[in-house]
């Protein structure tokens, strides 16, 4: 339904989105995940038309939005990150202009009524647009969209400014509408993107950095499952710590055992990654039975769209750590973004990353906490 | 580009700018027409008409100054250039919104001929003559105007702008008019500019010549800064 081939932007000297080429398929929900200024917004206003590409092609419905923009227009239905509200007019008048504007050929009256009801704008329909909250324009930005039901459905920020139940509400009336049309919806909020879509494009800093559901991404990240483990060895010494970290590495599917900290006196925290296809937590219960170790505590630690998205995006800021303090701790192997956005495991600082993550992750949970 | 027309039109006068321009036009044109006609005791209406360029100069700006400036500033242009219309269609729209606009004012002469009619023996041709050569000069102006209009975000940039350029239009004869007898590079100035001159091919139709060339020239300046605006749209997207 869409197909885009290495679309890239330039704005002088600035490459705003650099050569993204991804294809979506008939009745999918595309989520366009990306921190601020990735070139989410750029990369949509290139697929609707409303500027053009430095180079590369964008496909709607196997027609070039530059050779034929009418055609290819009139397939979608854009919602841009400020909706187009023309704040003098009524919502009905603007909606009623909207439909004149996309030549829509449905019966005028019910097409908007139903319209309306959808977007549950139908008690506003006689309000003019300047005096209606930010979540009723957000709304009617929506409607507009909608108005002569485009194939194709983009959404820059669909849920800003919308209170948490009306955030609920456009998200299932987005799933609703991806059982019709096909829907590309950005966001920076995870749970909307998990919560809707069917498949995910994380950009980051103008490429694709990734492309397929949570899990394939979670999987094409990295294909290891974490887990830490406390275990309480017999004599509760140090040399517990060298033994059990042997053992446990000799376990079939273990790929990478360390010994964390000491938790409580003579007990330690073991971080254990496996090659994802074998679960060992058996395997390892046994093998502490066997010895007469006590398992304290395991907790598996798979990666969330949130470590995910973090990783992806915030490699950057953890590259530069890495330089400076790659002398003075463990290297421990990672995942990083390389330049042509491809995915790739490197060393990097074990101590320095963790406090990253410490900082990063109780700020998106602030984050989420706001959106929730 | 009828529904951008439709818009447009709707939005001037809920906006308020349409009372303006019309209240303004009517009351200075009012007061040309008593001075230059009643006043004067003639049917003689070309004394008004050419009074009536400085109506026309310095109030399409006001007509113009937000068609596409306030399109940009309020990111409503994205609606109308991702729906399926052409950039022609776009500017066509609000340009002939702004025409109508204009010709709704400039037809108060008509009520001015049934005045003239009570008193005297309206002379129709001059009249209609005059009327038209308004109508063109207002579409020539208009067509500026939108080009202005599509350069800025600030509304009261491009009224400004407007003004000045249109001024320099008017202007622009009587700067050079101390060239005509000066050296070739002087002479071809002069030369140059009175033919694109806009003031004083206005002034001939009120002195009841209609000369063809000078409506073709009208027309084509429209038509001009239209395209100059089409290609100012097309070039934002491309930059």
């Amino acid at each position: 339904m869409i197909e885009v081939r290495n679309l890239t932007k330039k704005y002088g000297d600035k490459l705003a989105v650099n050569d993204i080429s991804f294809k979506v398929e008939k009745g999918e929900i595309l989520g366009f995940l990306g921190p601020n200024g990735a070139g989410k917004s750029t990369t949509m206003n290139m697929l609707t038309g409303y500027i053009s590409s430095t180079s590369g092609q964008v496909l709607i419905d196997g027609t070039d939005i530059l050779d034929d923009p009418k055609k290819a227009k009139a397939n979608i239905g854009y919602l841009p990150e400020i909706p187009p509200l023309y704040v003098d007019m009524t919502v009905e008048a603007y909606l009623s202009f909207m439909y004149d504007l996309k030549k829509c050929k449905l019966p005028r009256r019910a097409h908007i009524k139903d319209i309306c009801s959808l977007c549950k704008i139908e008690d506003v329909r006689k309000r003019i647009i300047k005096n209606l909250s930010k979540g009723y324009r957000q709304r009617v930005g929506l409607a507009q969209a909608l108005i002569n039901n485009p194939p194709v459905l983009i959404l820059d920020e669909p849920t800003v400014g919308l209170d948490p139940n009306q955030i609920i509400e456009i998200r299932s009336l987005i799933k609703k509408l991806g059982k019709r049309h096909t829907v590309i919806l950005s966001s920076h909020i995870l749970p909307e993107i998990q919560a809707v879509c069917d498949r995910i494009i994380i950009i980051n800093r103008g490429v694709v950095a990734a492309d397929g559901t949570a899990e394939e991404i979670a999987k094409n990240i990295t294909n290891k499952h974490k887990m830490t483990l406390r275990i309480e060895g017999p004599d509760h010494t140090a040399d517990d710590k060298r033994v059990i970290t042997e053992a446990i590495r000799a376990l079939n599917g273990v790929k990478y055992v360390r010994a964390d900290m000491e938790r409580e006196k003579g007990i330690y925290d073991y971080d254990v990654e496996t090659d994802g296809k074998t679960d060992i937590r058996r395997d390892l219960n046994k093998l502490c039975n066997d010895n007469g170790w006590n398992i304290l505590m395991l907790q598996l630690s798979d990666l969330t769209l949130e470590d995910i998205f973090l990783k992806i995006t915030m490699d950057e800021g953890i590259a530069k750590e890495d330089e400076k303090t790659a002398s003075k701790s463990k290297p421990r192997i990672d995942i990083k973004v390389a330049p042509s956005g491809k995915l790739r495991a490197v060393k990097e600082a074990d101590e320095e990353d963790e406090e990253d993550n410490s900082i990063l992750s109780s700020d998106s949970e602030e984050n989420n906490g706001g959106e929730e | 580009m009828l529904a951008i027309y439709r818009r447009e039109m709707g939005a001037f006068f809920t906006s308020g700018v349409a009372y303006v321009f019309l209240a303004v036009f009517w009351l200075v044109s009012g007061i040309f027409f008593y001075n230059g006609v009643i006043a004067g005791c003639t049917t003689d209406t070309s004394a008004m008409f050419s009074s009536m360029f400085y109506i026309v100069m310095f109030l399409i700006p006001v007509l113009t100054m937000k068609l596409l400036s306030e399109e940009k500033k309020n990111k409503t242009d994205q609606g109308l250039l991702t729906a399926p219309v052409s950039l022609w269609d776009i500017v066509l729209g609000k340009y002939f919104a702004a025409l109508t606009l204009f010709i709704i004012a400039e037809s108060v002469v008509f009520i001015y001929a049934f005045i003239l009619n009570y008193l005297g023996d309206v002379v129709w041709t001059p009249l209609l003559g005059n009327y038209f050569a308004m109508l063109f000069l207002g579409a020539a102006f208009i067509a500026v105007g939108l080009f202005i209009s599509s350069l800025t975000e600030n509304q009261m940039a491009s009224a400004v702008v407007s003004l000045v350029v249109l001024f320099l239009i008017y202007l622009s004869e009587m700067l050079v008019s101390s060239f005509e007898n000066g050296n070739t590079f002087k002479r071809a100035v002069f030369k140059i500019v009175s033919k694109l001159a806009f003031y004083s091919r206005y002034v001939e139709f009120t002195r009841g010549v209609f000369s063809l060339p000078s409506v073709v020239f009208f027309i084509s300046a429209a038509f001009l800064f239209n395209f100059f605006t089409v290609k100012v749209l097309e070039k934002r997207r491309w930059s």
